[in-house]
């Protein structure tokens, strides 16, 4: 880094960074409380669905902000050889795949446990008991004499 | 990154002694460097790992316990001076402001390496250290918090979602309300915690308006919420601890004067460097898939 910049000019730059990443972390905290509901002259945030899509998006967005800061600045991989950069980048990227995808696979998991239990629920109200008590009592004995037939 | 020793320009690869004899750096850094980087690659994996299972499991559950309910206490009971008696996310924005900033000291003390000044190298890494342990203190505290107090486990999870308007029917001690008295309603989405009296979870009964007449209790919340949070956060706290530990043995030796003659100077310092930035990094998205969002 000595060769990018001057001793005076990376010290600034790091107490730039710090107010930085101080002042977007309280823009998130900020977001996510109002997208809750809990700042009452905000509290348009936090009805309906839309909202809570566009507070993750904010949310989700100022923290990749974040990330990129702390790699390309702290870890100075804006110095490094490109080829570098690419090795470790891409493979990371392709990570945000994997996490779409099984958010994706989740939400599936939640709906068809939901339409089991629906269907569930269905039969138990709709099969009202048909067989007597007399006639299941005459079933088990049935049963059991067929097992002892067998032995 | 280049130091007084080493060539910026790129090697020659045609020559022999280059390319296989060792002469040549690839991607012109320091081979430990190099290697730190990837093991943070593969340490960016095991977590992404566990952050899509969190992810996946939430998204399946029709309920989730919301953070800003269950992250609301401060220590020492501060979160009673707060409007309605709760600090949502402040402690935890706390916690992340002590790991930026000891992120920060980690910088200059790289940033005093490369001009070789020892003193200036130890001091800052003390100064990381510290910002270290009281993030670790802070964690600690909202482990013992969740576990002494609200009696979350890897298998129990107290906090549960209301899915329909309803009213009590019993207080929060358990007891019947009187007749005429006047009982906690509640409406749909409204977080609740299932707390323990004399050692025993006490589930309180309401009724709903969907279907009235019919006695319910609370239920718990979904039970992986408390083994991933446990997990996810112990994982990350032991990378901090084991990051502690590297940034100690370092400082001790730059105290002792052991990279002053080095031929790759403070690159020590780096490589912990990268990796003390690396835990900074991953609390951000910690942050923000169990708290924020």
């Amino acid at each position: 880094m000595a060769d990018h910049l001057s001793y005076e000019q990376s010290k600034k730059m790091v107490f730039r960074g710090l107010g930085l990443l101080a002042a977007i972390t309280l823009i998130e905290v900020f977001f996510s409380l109002a997208g809750k509901g809990h700042i009452s002259w905000l509290s348009f945030l936090s009805e309906g669905n839309f909202m809570v899509y566009l507070i993750g998006f904010i949310l989700i967005a100022l923290s990749l902000y974040k990330a990129k800061f702390i790699i390309y600045d702290f870890m100075h991989m804006k110095y490094e050889a490109k080829g570098l950069a690419m090795t470790v980048l891409l493979p990371v990227g392709l990570l945000f795949w994997g996490m779409v995808a099984f958010f994706q696979e989740g939400s599936v998991w939640g709906e068809r446990r939901q339409l089991i239990q629906d269907k569930n629920n269905i039969e138990v109200q709709a099969a009202p008991p048909t067989v007597s008590p007399i006639e299941r009592t005459m079933i088990e004995q049935k049963a059991v004499e067929v097992r002892g037939e067998d032995q | 990154m280049a130091t007084a020793t080493e060539t910026p320009t790129a090697p020659d690869t045609h020559s022999q002694e280059a390319t296989w004899d060792g002469a040549g750096k690839p991607f012109r850094v320091g081979y430990g460097k190099l290697m730190m980087w990837y093991f943070l690659v593969s340490d960016a994996f095991t977590f992404a790992g566990f952050l899509i299972a969190y992810g996946a499991l939430r998204f399946s559950m029709p309920t989730w316990p919301v953070p800003d309910f269950v992250f609301q206490t401060l220590p020492f009971g501060l979160h009673e001076y707060f409007p309605d008696g709760s600090a949502p996310l402040i402690f935890v924005t706390i916690m992340s402001f002590v790991l930026i900033v000891s992120s920060v000291t980690m910088v200059r003390a790289v940033q005093e390496g490369e001009r070789e000044n020892k003193s200036g190298v130890v001091k800052w890494m003390l100064l990381t250290i510290i910002g270290g342990a009281g993030f670790l203190g802070c964690q600690a505290w909202e482990w013992s918090n969740l576990i002494g107090h609200e009696h979350m486990s890897l298998t129990t999870n107290p906090f549960g979602t209301h899915t329909s308007d309803g009213v009590y029917t019993v207080d929060e001690a358990g007891i019947p309300y009187a007749p005429g008295a006047e009982r906690e309603t509640f409406e749909t989405g409204e977080s609740y915690i299932i707390h323990q009296h004399d050692g025993e979870f006490l589930q309180r009964t309401f009724q709903t308006t969907d279907l009235p007449g019919v006695e319910q209790k609370q239920e718990f919340g979904p039970k992986a919420f408390g083994a991933l949070f446990f997990f996810i956060t112990g994982f990350h706290g032991f990378h901090v601890f084991s990051g502690l530990v590297i940034l100690l043995i370092i400082a001790l030796n730059s105290a002792s004067g052991q990279y002053v003659a080095r031929k790759n100077g403070y690159e020590m310092v780096e490589k912990v460097g990268l990796y003390w930035h690396f835990v900074d990094l991953v609390w951000v998205f910690v942050f923000l898939v169990f708290y924020l969002i």
